[in-house]
């Protein structure tokens, strides 16, 4: 019987406890949640996230979070630690919420279309930031301009190796827009160059993975100028791996994260294309809110992307 | 032996109303906070969420009841998910590809059981090895992408509803879980789990043939988990190369919720369901919350813990 009292207080303790952890973590919606969203009158969006393991859609939340306060409406936030099944259950929680608007950034651009579906069955509209949902549609889509992206990348490239050299490219999480994008825009103007992209390889985003393909392929090719990676994380991996060899390779990041730029700044990355995460979050919400303001908005918003060189 | 028996069924009955009550106080705390948790929608919708990893657990119980552990099942899901795919995405009808990704999760967890048995590996070894191996495989057969499904009888298997309310999933988690109630409890079969679980060297003795029964067990464990990996891949209109990473602990926990002894011997299966559906509740209920994700986890972590430090109590 201890055990049935244990666990239930526990239980209980636990979930009590959590529901009023959620201002002190400035977190808005968390704060009125408890008391009955639906109730209040105050509009609720939903903020679906790939993952909170990664600076770039920390900063998206932050810069989402900023907006929903100065809009007066509420965020909820949830996360699928990149498991598409992991959000299509937490865009099902937010549709049993019954928020007027889903914010998605999706975990993958071929598994979230259902889940866009079931939304938009709700009356509820659904608008994608970063990643696109193939096979669905959205009320909006916005997203940095990652084809420009990979060109500037490559353009800084050929401007630094005089138009000559072997490169390494580290691959994003195959199958995202994201990735898709970065890789078309910078393959094809590097085709209309004298460089060479001499292996790639997806590193999924993630640092450590960017550390041992970096690694591995490093091993393989011995005859490398530069690294592109489609996301900072990754080019940090390959500054590790490139750290105690005597050889000077440039690293090409893309996003723009706080680490990032720091590694910019004392010259570990040659470069990275800044992304404005907080601005695709920003822009998130004020679209969201236009949508329950009954206000027309434009299907596809484009964020403006700026290299990042050491001063 | 009779007398000790009735003792210790009396203090399994006690464990096992556990589960269920804390459940039930889960489902009531939740019903109090969140307007949104008591819906017939939102009820569905988690039994649609719970089903993948209960159909894993419920194999999973099999394997924790004879003593053992099984650490491929989410990689093995994810191979048998991605051949399914890639036999349709290459013109074979869905009956072929379903049977002969079901087929190969059979067969794949026959290995695992062969190399607990006769190889004389310990279950968390082994399976570490075949969910290495299996990973691997699943990134070089999908190079890394995930393959589209269009076959549109196929996307009703993991997104479909009977009589436009309850989901297709829940069903097959019925199903499982009825006919593998009835191999625990109904058959020699179940029984033979129990010994081995109890007492390895006993049972053998006493007639029990080892390795054929390892072989059934995780065969059994890898075919459920073939199933999830088919229903997931239907609902995600695709295969992922990197699907089901984690779900050996979500099932894990599952049945250790329930009140499975992870020393094996002891445990039922309605328990590893009032498991998945501790886990699938206390998820859902968070996020209606708005809890941070983070937190969540937090708190997964100790209901997990504090089940099974109860468990050690007793």
């Amino acid at each position: 019987m201890r055990k049935v009292t244990f666990l239930a207080a526990a239980a209980a303790t636990l979930l009590a406890a959590c529901s009023q952890q959620g201002p002190g973590e400035s977190t808005p919606a968390a704060a009125s949640t408890a008391g009955g969203a639906a109730a209040s009158g105050t509009p609720v969006i939903g903020l679906a996230l790939s993952t909170q393991n990664n600076p770039f859609f920390v900063e998206l939340k932050d810069g989402a979070q900023k907006a929903a306060k100065d809009a007066g409406v509420q965020l909820v936030v949830v996360d699928a630690q990149d498991d598409p099944a992991r959000q299509i259950s937490s865009v099902e929680d937010l549709i049993q919420k019954r928020v007027s608007v889903i914010l998605l950034n999706p975990t993958d651009s071929s598994a979230l279309a259902g889940a866009v579906q079931s939304a938009q069955r709700a009356n509820i509209p659904v608008i994608t930031l970063d990643r696109g949902v193939d096979g669905a549609e959205v009320a909006s889509h916005i997203a940095s301009d990652n084809i420009a992206g990979g060109k500037m990348a490559a353009d800084f490239l050929a401007k630094q190796l005089n138009g000559k050299g072997n490169i390494i490219e580290l691959q994003g999480v195959a199958g995202t827009s994201a990735a898709r994008e970065r890789g078309k825009g910078f393959d094809d103007e590097i085709a209309t160059t004298g460089m060479k992209v001499v292996a790639q390889q997806p590193a999924n985003f993630d640092r450590a993975q960017g550390l041992s393909v970096s690694e591995n392929l490093l091993q393989g090719n011995n005859d490398v100028q530069a690294i592109f990676a489609q996301n900072d994380e990754m080019a940090l991996g390959a500054v590790q791996a490139l750290a105690g060899k005597n050889k000077k390779i440039l690293v090409v990041g893309f996003d723009g994260t706080p680490d990032g730029k720091t590694a910019v700044q004392s010259g570990a990355m040659a470069a990275t294309v800044a992304q404005q995460p907080e601005e695709i979050g920003k822009l998130g919400v004020e679209t969201a809110k236009k949508l329950i303001d009954k206000q027309p908005v434009e299907k596809s918003i484009a964020v403006p992307l700026k290299l990042l060189t050491k001063e | 032996m009779t007398l000790q028996l009735n003792w210790s069924q009396a203090k399994t009955l006690f464990q096992r109303l556990g589960s269920v009550i804390g459940l039930l106080l889960l489902f009531i705390v939740l019903s109090v906070l969140s307007p949104d948790f008591l819906t017939t929608g939102n009820l569905l919708t988690v039994l649609r969420q719970v089903s993948i990893n209960a159909l894993i657990a419920f194999g999973m119980t099999f394997v924790i009841l004879s003593g053992g552990i099984d650490l491929s099942v989410g990689a093995i899901l994810a191979f048998t998910g991605a051949v399914t795919a890639g036999l349709m995405a290459a013109g074979h009808g869905m009956v072929l590809s379903v049977g002969a990704g079901l087929a190969l999760g059979l067969v794949l967890g026959m290995v695992n059981g062969a190399l607990v048995s006769w190889g004389k590996v310990a279950p968390f070894i082994a399976t570490l090895g075949t969910l290495t191996l299996l990973r691997g495989l699943t990134l070089s057969y999908t190079q890394g992408s995930p393959i589209p499904v269009t076959n549109p009888g196929f996307a009703m298997l993991g997104g479909g509803y009977i009589a436009n309310l309850i989901p297709l999933p829940v069903l097959w988690m019925a199903i499982a879980f009825i006919l593998c109630g009835f191999l625990l409890r109904g058959t020699v079969f179940g029984r033979h789990v129990v010994a081995i679980g109890g007492n390895q060297e006993a049972a053998r003795l006493s007639g029990v043939r080892l390795s054929p029964m390892k072989l059934a067990i995780y065969g059994l464990s890898g075919l459920l988990s073939a199933f999830a990996g088919v229903v997931l891949t239907s609902r995600l209109y695709s295969a992922q190369a990197t699907a089901g990473a984690g779900y050996e602990l979500d099932a894990i926990a599952a049945v250790v919720l329930g009140g499975t002894s992870l020393a094996g011997g002891r445990g039922w299966l309605f328990g590893t369901l009032i498991g998945a559906l501790l886990i699938g509740f206390l998820n859902n209920g968070l996020n209606l919350l708005g809890v941070s994700s983070f937190y969540q986890q937090v708190v997964k972590g100790i209901v997990i813990l504090i089940a099974v430090l109860l468990d050690r109590r007793q």
